[in-house]
């Protein structure tokens, strides 16, 4: 058909791009934004809108539209609904048709859904709450480099989680001092050590020295105990150059896992990275600053629960998840939402769960999620109800805060675990019975004891700001 | 407070619940009672200590296809044993949707 006349001018969004009739196609990508109109906008002109700077749409009409098949590139706003527990504010749903991205780049869905659009006047404020990534899209992305069937046959751990500690203090040790940490840490018992995200390479201590020293300290914690164990090896960088660099080093010191920060380094980086990983046999567990100053202001920015759906496709075999009980923010219903996201090979859509549309992996591998800050043996049985074996728990301070130090501190979190699954298999209740399996544990194991009396004390019960938007009665 | 203990030499640990005391034949029954109510498929695998941290054990007979009941594993285990004393023998429960192992641990902790 022939294009019609053009004229030229600025147009309601609404006319070209609010399609209340249309039905999503299979192949389309799905997205729900969370928005505040400025006032006087209409729901449906501001849904437009947002769509519109998303898509192909500008300010006003120009004459170049007119030699391309607007219907067929354009995005459509298709549907509105109120947020139950705003009335400033609706949940505008979007359709894009497949064609309007790269195949394999979440850069370049994040560049459009996430763009230009975000400091848009028309719209107070905007929140990313959800994508669906059809299947064909799924496809044409890399995905965790092994994934979590892949890493339990490598490391030859099954039925119960990981468990990790983050090395303390998080700055200023030198490299040898930091290597005893992680020995005494893992010959306690622990499978996995980690670099704290801002360790990079800084004056008191460089990268290659902190990777020899650990490593030594991984062999001889391997070889007194038999077990396979490993340290994340920090190789966030400040290019993408050094970042290889540093990973090519791990590989050639035997490391079986390094880390890295996916929202600092960016997805480039990030996407690259786990594609080495792939083709190096190397397991990649992802650390997540940033996150909050994106996912935590319950009105403008991006949910958790579509950065943790990007950080799949792009790749990583570990992602921090939040804990529910620890000292960061996580609301439980909302938390199970999105490590289902990382882990399932198939989501139904459950907006009990903070999930707006069903997500198709196909065969994608999945991650663990890892439960860290602020947790201490006490809170092992709850961790195991809430997650299930496929998790990977990480006990920092209540490792190395251990009156008789880092390696009772890891035989006690052990121990802790290993009694709190059993208890699990002979199908005890974890979360009534827990102080009861603990303290029977605790009968075998004198350094469990002590843990459980230092830290008998210590909660974090304050409430979450990211709340579900659900009414609860 | 008790006082400060050293932690002396790590032991060769065998993963799940190596860290617990050594299993009793009650424990054993109960695990074997949740791995088939699974849907898992029991096995048994055995080795010599010194090359346990090796990815394959010799397998004693073939993983126990549709075999739910604890007592015929509990006979099995305890041949295994008999055949190979001083070996570490490994209970496992395949997963065949998840391609994986739903469980596993070291019932008979060879020489100690």
């Amino acid at each position: 058909m022939a294009p019609k006349a053009y004229e030229a001018g600025v147009k309601d969004y609404a006319k070209t791009y609010w399609v209340p009739d249309y039905v999503p196609l299979d192949t389309d990508l799905l997205a729900v934004f969370k928005v505040v109109p400025q006032p006087g906008v209409s729901r449906e002109e501001a849904a437009a809108a947002v769509c519109a700077e998303s898509s192909t749409g500008t300010w006003t009409t120009v004459w170049t539209d007119l030699l391309t098949d607007l219907d067929y590139y354009k995005g459509r706003a298709y549907r509105i609904e109120p947020v139950p527990t705003d009335p400033n504010a609706f949940y505008a749903y979007v359709a894009y048709p497949l064609d309007l991205f790269e195949e394999g780049s979440v850069v370049n869905v994040l560049t459009s859904l996430a763009g230009n659009v975000f400091g848009f006047k028309a719209v107070r404020s905007l929140r990313l709450e959800d994508v669906r990534f059809p299947l064909v899209y799924v496809k044409t992305c890399g995905g965790p480099p092994n994934g979590i069937q892949v890493e339990r046959d490598r490391l030859n751990k099954y039925g119960r989680p990981l468990l990790g500690c983050t090395i303390k203090p998080k700055l200023g040790l030198s490299a040898k001092n930091y290597g005893r940490a992680v020995y005494e840490a893992l010959r306690g018992g622990l499978d996995f050590t980690k670099d704290d995200e801002n360790v990079n390479s800084q004056p008191f201590m460089r990268w290659q020295h902190r990777f020899e020293f650990v490593m030594e300290a991984v062999r001889k914690a391997e070889e007194e105990t038999g077990e396979k164990k490993g340290h994340y090896l920090n190789v966030t960088a400040p290019t993408p150059e050094e970042m290889y660099k540093r990973a090519e080093f791990a590989k050639q010191l035997g490391a079986r896992i390094i880390m890295h920060d996916f929202l600092t380094a960016g997805f480039t980086a990030h996407t690259g990275l786990a594609n080495w990983c792939r083709e190096n046999g190397m397991l990649l567990h992802v650390h997540r600053a940033m996150h909050a100053v994106i996912d935590r202001n319950p009105l403008h920015g991006i949910h958790f629960r579509v950065l943790a759906k990007c950080l799949r496709l792009s790749g990583g075999d570990h992602l921090h998840a939040g804990t529910v009980v620890g000292k960061l923010e996580g609301d439980r219903e909302a938390t199970l939402g999105w490590v289902d996201l990382m882990r399932e090979a198939y989501v139904p859509e459950n907006r009990a769960r903070g999930i707006f549309f069903e997500q198709d992996w196909g065969s994608m591998p999945g991650m663990f999620p890892v439960a860290s800050g602020g947790i201490h043996v006490w809170h092992m049985p709850v961790l195991l109800s809430i997650f299930g074996d496929d998790a990977v728990f990480q006990f920092g301070g209540g490792t190395l805060g251990h009156p008789w130090g880092n390696a009772a501190g890891a035989h006690a979190n052990r121990v802790a675990l290993e009694a709190c699954v059993e208890a699990r298999n002979q199908g005890r209740n974890l979360e009534r019975e827990a102080r009861d399996i603990l303290l029977e544990a605790a009968k075998h194991s004198p350094e469990l004891a002590i843990a459980l009396e230092t830290w008998k004390e210590v909660k974090f019960e304050f409430d979450v700001v990211d709340k579900l938007d659900v009414q609860r009665s | 407070m008790p006082e400060m203990q050293a932690y002396g030499v790590a032991k060769p640990r065998y993963e799940t619940f190596s860290y617990l005391p050594p299993m009793t034949p009650e424990r054993i029954a109960k695990q074997i009672a949740y791995l088939v109510n699974q849907g898992w498929t029991p096995a048994i695998e055995h080795c010599e200590p010194e090359r346990a941290h090796l990815t394959y054990w010799y397998m004693w007979k073939l993983p126990m296809f549709g075999v739910y009941s604890v007592e015929k594993v509990m006979a099995e285990l305890d041949a295994c044993h008999r055949a190979n004393p001083g070996h570490l023998v490994r209970l496992v429960g395949y997963d065949n949707f998840l391609q994986s192992q739903g469980i596993a641990f070291v019932v008979y902790r060879g020489g100690r």
